[in-house]
């Protein structure tokens, strides 16, 4: 499926597929694909200079800097946003009974973005992080 | 009364499905992909609670660090990485498929093959860049 033809001409006539919605998730899969790889090669990187001691003051340290802190919240922004798209679709290939499913689906959802919030705080603060002298 | 017609009780033969077919390269590479997908995003719990633990609670911070510098916290460290390598390489693969390029089944193996190859080769070297940092006691 190319990218200039991903709309069938029904969907573009009735404005929507049959799930309302799926342009959206393919777009948004490849979009944050296409981030993920030089933010993950990067904190892999970073990780494999930080493992020496992986202490807690070496990674305050190393988030004390914008720019790591910035490319670290962008890194699980669109890492999460991936994660949460591609359960998405195994819940939707496996999972048949319509009750359980939503209740996955839902669960899907509601721990992706908590699981963003949770480690987007925290890389705040410890951006914020005054080591103590 | 209402019966079902025989036709519709009657037990149909369902459909030929994964286990008559022979593992092949492109669909074993097509599993994993989901595979190590699902694996990774089990992961992000381990990395969420390593910067909640370093930001919020230092001993349970000092425990996780502590167990990923033990046998089995190395084991899954390096399972990680092997998933993430994979993940990443195929997903490349899958995105110059997207574009419509190497889709010829001898271009679709011959990535496959890349995939893989590459895939232990940067793993290898991630882990003697581990070992030659003496990142682990």
């Amino acid at each position: 499926m190319k990218f200039s033809n991903v709309r069938t001409p029904l969907a573009k006539v009735r404005g929507w597929g049959s799930a309302h919605e799926g342009t959206h998730h393919f777009l948004w899969q490849r979009i944050t694909a296409l981030a993920l790889i030089p933010l993950s090669l990067w904190f892999v990187w970073s990780i494999l200079h930080l493992e020496t001691g992986a202490n807690q003051v070496e990674l305050i340290h190393w988030l004390s800097s914008g720019l790591h802190a910035s490319a670290l919240i962008l890194l699980l922004l669109a890492m999460f946003y991936h994660a949460k798209l591609g359960v998405q679709v195994i819940i939707e290939d496996y999972i048949h009974s319509p009750a359980l499913k939503i209740l996955s689906l839902l669960a899907n959802l509601f721990l992706m973005y908590g699981l963003a919030a949770v480690s987007v705080i925290s890389v705040l603060k410890l951006h914020l992080f005054i080591v103590p002298q | 009364m209402t019966q079902k017609p025989a036709s519709t009780t009657f037990e149909r033969p369902l459909s030929p499905h994964l286990q008559v077919y022979k593992p092949q390269l492109t669909t074993m590479l097509s599993i994993t992909h989901r595979a190590t997908g699902a694996a990774l995003a089990v992961g992000t719990l381990f990395l969420v609670g390593w910067l909640w633990s370093a930001a919020y609670d230092i001993r349970c911070f000092e425990a996780l660090s502590g167990f990923f510098n033990k046998t089995l916290g190395q084991l899954m460290l390096f399972g990680w990485s092997f998933a993430f390598y994979f993940h990443l390489c195929n997903g490349i693969r899958h995105l110059f498929w997207d574009i419509g390029k190497g889709f010829e089944l001898p271009a679709v193996y011959r990535s496959g093959y890349i995939v893989l190859v590459s895939t232990c080769l940067l793993t290898g070297l991630t882990w003697m860049a581990v070992f030659a940092m003496g990142g682990t006691q």
